[in-house]
């Protein structure tokens, strides 16, 4: 570019305009902000949300306390406490998860050996005041029971891939 | 003058006071809601040009978010920083929204719809938005904070050399208009598109336009809020209403640059189709939209505005040096040379701006 | 009259401003109190129908000049107590040249010489009326060559101030130019190598 019209397409500010109808155009482009409350991002099968302890069929809890759990959790937000049952088996009398600690990694749900605790697709959880972050056995079997069948849905849909 | 019930009860005195103020309310009160509502629109513009949808949650398509804005800042605590001067940190806020309103007292509305029609109006608003920035740099030393400081430091010194390539673009327009009443700059530049001295005076607009963006303190020029050098620049310190207020100012003032930049080079009121429509058209309901009149005026400032929020949404901000160097390098040359190609063409009577 | 009350309202804040100038002990509140009292001075000149020069002094003085003496005071780390040494010992020296200038100033601008009868207060002019354009008739006709020659000294005076402060150091002056850095092109600054990426007669093992 020799300097005359350098010179020109400087005084014309000429990518001074460039840069402004790059802009301009994206005014009108289509905007891809989802609407979060009326619209929802898809979620995978495999996505982690809040916490929920599952039984079997029959109603037995599938926890067996081994502590694996406990052990790989990298931020240690999970607190395990034993002792036999009177049947003679071996369970929780205690599994808590303190929600603001957790980080959402999944390597409980990965160490599981039975499958037990496992991750959800609840996300819109909240809590007024911190005690209601702090999940225990009694709320996350809970969880478990509400949503059950979209649980035994995304492990199945996972299985093949494991 | 327009008819008032209970007014003629007054003193004579009183009367004068008493109009004056209900002026000054009718001027303020839109401009604040202006202001209100230009916050919105920078954001949902700049958010569309950031394929972005912007605030779009209170009130149909977000259009109560300003007053959610605004009840939020009147709520909120004012802190005063320890080792800040009590007196001066209150007073700089008052000082840049009144300097910022004051100049509006000049600005003509419409044919003789102005507040006080003075003869040295343009001196006037440059007086007044020069005293705009002492709201700035008192802000910034009354803060007891080194960003603060630094902000008002690089505004003034930026403000300052700002002022001069806009006096000197002015300077053109009233060689052009003969006049330093702004009603009479306007009615200079009447008879259509082609009378208004957006042509003649082309580079002194752009000229004045880039200032204005500069003595708002306005992106691209925006260094001394500086938010990802050093935080929010002048007011680091202030919230709530205090901080509001600064926001006021600021807006009103990026207002008052398009209004005067409407008024001066575009024709302010005048339409651009005068003596291009019939009498007969312009007499019918639509086609007095035609006709020249306040709407054009909104119109025109509306689209500065638009430029200000684009440029925002578009330009990196400049270095400190950088704009030194726009200011006193090249826009002052730009001008003087410019002022001087007016006065032979002035001399030479060169049409249709200066027969 | 309400132009007299106006007027000894603003000359009673002028006059407060401008002891506080001198008396204040903060550097920052006596330029402030200094802005203060010039735009004091303007209403008062208002008063006397002279707006050009009103707006002018608030333009020059309050926009520009004291917007850079509170840059530079604000700059300066200004230590109060060194200023204050030896006050005592300077006070005799001060009172009398205080007293040698109000025995001047009011030899000078007295009511013998500034009295009404000698110099008449102004009569009001219309709205109409233009003062820009009494005083460019005026600057340009009869006082046309102080006018030109105080331009001519001005001008003296930037290209002064432009050759000090370019002076010694314009040999070895680093900057950028801006200019030039926008012409750069990609291909004066970037220079694309087509390598092998293995030498055929490599002797490494």
């Amino acid at each position: 570019m020799n300097s005359a019209q350098r010179l020109i397409k400087t005084f014309l500010l000429w990518e001074l305009w460039k840069g402004l109808f790059l802009t301009g155009r994206y005014l009108f482009a289509r905007k891809v902000t989802v609407r979060y409350p009326e619209e929802k991002a898809p979620q995978s099968p495999r996505f982690r949300g809040l916490h929920a302890l599952r039984r079997y069929e029959n109603g037995e809890e599938r926890c067996i306390a081994c502590k694996l759990c406990e052990a790989v959790c990298p931020a240690l937000a999970i607190t395990i406490d034993v002792e036999p049952r009177d049947d003679g088996s071996r369970r929780t009398t205690r599994y808590d998860i303190d929600l603001s600690k957790c980080i959402f990694c999944g390597f409980c749900e990965e160490a599981c050996p039975v499958d037990s605790i496992v991750e959800t697709r609840i996300f819109e959880y909240h809590g007024e005041q911190r005690s209601d972050l702090l999940m225990n056995k009694v709320k996350l079997l809970a969880v478990g029971a509400d949503e059950e069948g979209r649980i035994a849905e995304d492990r199945a849909a996972d299985a093949k891939y494991r | 003058m327009p008819e008032i019930p209970l007014l003629d009860l007054l003193p004579s005195g009183l009367q004068t006071l008493t109009l004056i103020l209900l002026k000054i309310i009718a001027i303020v009160t839109p401009l604040l809601l202006c202001v209100a509502y230009l916050t919105y629109a920078e954001r949902r513009v700049i958010g569309f040009m950031q394929v972005r949808m912007g605030p779009n949650r209170v009130g149909p398509i977000g259009l109560l978010q300003p007053i959610a804005d605004a009840v939020k800042l009147a709520f909120k605590e004012l802190i005063i920083p320890a080792g800040a001067n009590r007196f001066l940190f209150i007073l700089a806020p008052i000082i840049s929204l009144s300097a910022a309103l004051s100049a509006w007292a000049v600005v003509p509305f419409g044919p003789d719809r102005v507040l006080a029609d003075i003869n040295a109006g343009l001196l006037y608003i440059l007086a007044m938005t020069s005293m705009g920035i002492y709201g700035v740099i008192i802000a910034g030393w009354a803060s007891n904070s080194k960003y603060a400081l630094l902000g008002a430091m690089r505004s003034a010194a930026q403000m300052v050399s700002y002022e001069i390539a806009m006096g000197f673009a002015l300077v053109g327009v009233l060689m052009a208009a003969g006049s330093l009443n702004l009603g009479e700059i306007v009615n200079a530049q009447a008879g259509g598109f082609g009378h208004w001295f957006v042509w003649p005076l082309l580079p002194l607009f752009v000229v004045y336009f880039i200032s204005g963006v500069a003595e708002t303190n306005r992106a691209p020029f925006d260094v001394s809020e500086g938010e990802s050098e050093i935080v929010a620049g002048f007011h680091v310190e202030y919230s709530g209403m205090s901080f509001s207020v600064f926001f006021m100012a600021e807006y009103a003032n990026m207002i008052l640059i398009s209004v005067l930049s409407s008024t001066m080079f575009l024709g302010g009121w005048l339409s651009p189709f005068e003596g291009l429509v019939s009498a007969e058209t312009l007499a019918s309901p639509l086609g007095s939209l035609l006709d020249s009149g306040f709407h054009w005026f909104v119109f025109k400032v509306a689209l500065f505005l638009f430029f200000y929020l684009w440029f925002r949404a578009t330009f990196p901000r400049y270095r400190y040096d950088q704009i030194m160097r726009l200011g006193w390098k090249v826009f002052i040359p730009v001008t003087l040379v410019w002022i001087f190609v007016i006065g032979v063409a002035i001399a030479a009577g060169i049409g249709p701006w200066f027969d | 009259m309400v132009e007299q009350l106006v007027f000894y309202a603003l000359s009673g804040i002028l006059v407060f401003a401008g002891s506080m100038v001198v008396t204040v002990r903060n550097p920052i509140h006596a330029a402030l109190f200094l802005v203060l009292s010039f735009f004091t001075t303007a209403g008062i000149w208002l008063l006397l129908d002279a707006e050009f020069l009103a707006m002018t002094l608030v333009l020059v003085y309050v926009g520009a000049v004291m917007v850079l003496f509170l840059f530079v005071i604000m700059m300066l780390d200004v230590n109060l107590v060194v200023l204050r040494e030896g006050f005592s010992r300077y006070l005799p020296v001060g009172i009398l040249i205080a007293v040698l200038l109000g025995l001047e100033l009011s030899m000078v601008v007295g009511a013998s010489q500034f009295g009404l009868d000698i110099v008449p207060a102004p009569a009001h002019h219309g709205a109409g009326y233009s003062n820009i354009e009494e005083l460019g008739s005026v600057l340009y006709t009869v006082y046309v060559y102080p006018f030109e020659i105080a331009s001519v000294l001005l001008l003296v005076a930037i290209v002064a101030a432009i050759a000090l402060s370019l002076g010694e150091h314009r040999k070895n002056r680093k900057g950028q130019r801006p200019e030039e850095q926008v012409a750069v092109n990609r291909k004066d600054r970037v220079r694309l190598v087509q390598m092998a990426a293995e030498r055929p007669d490599s002797d490494t093992p």
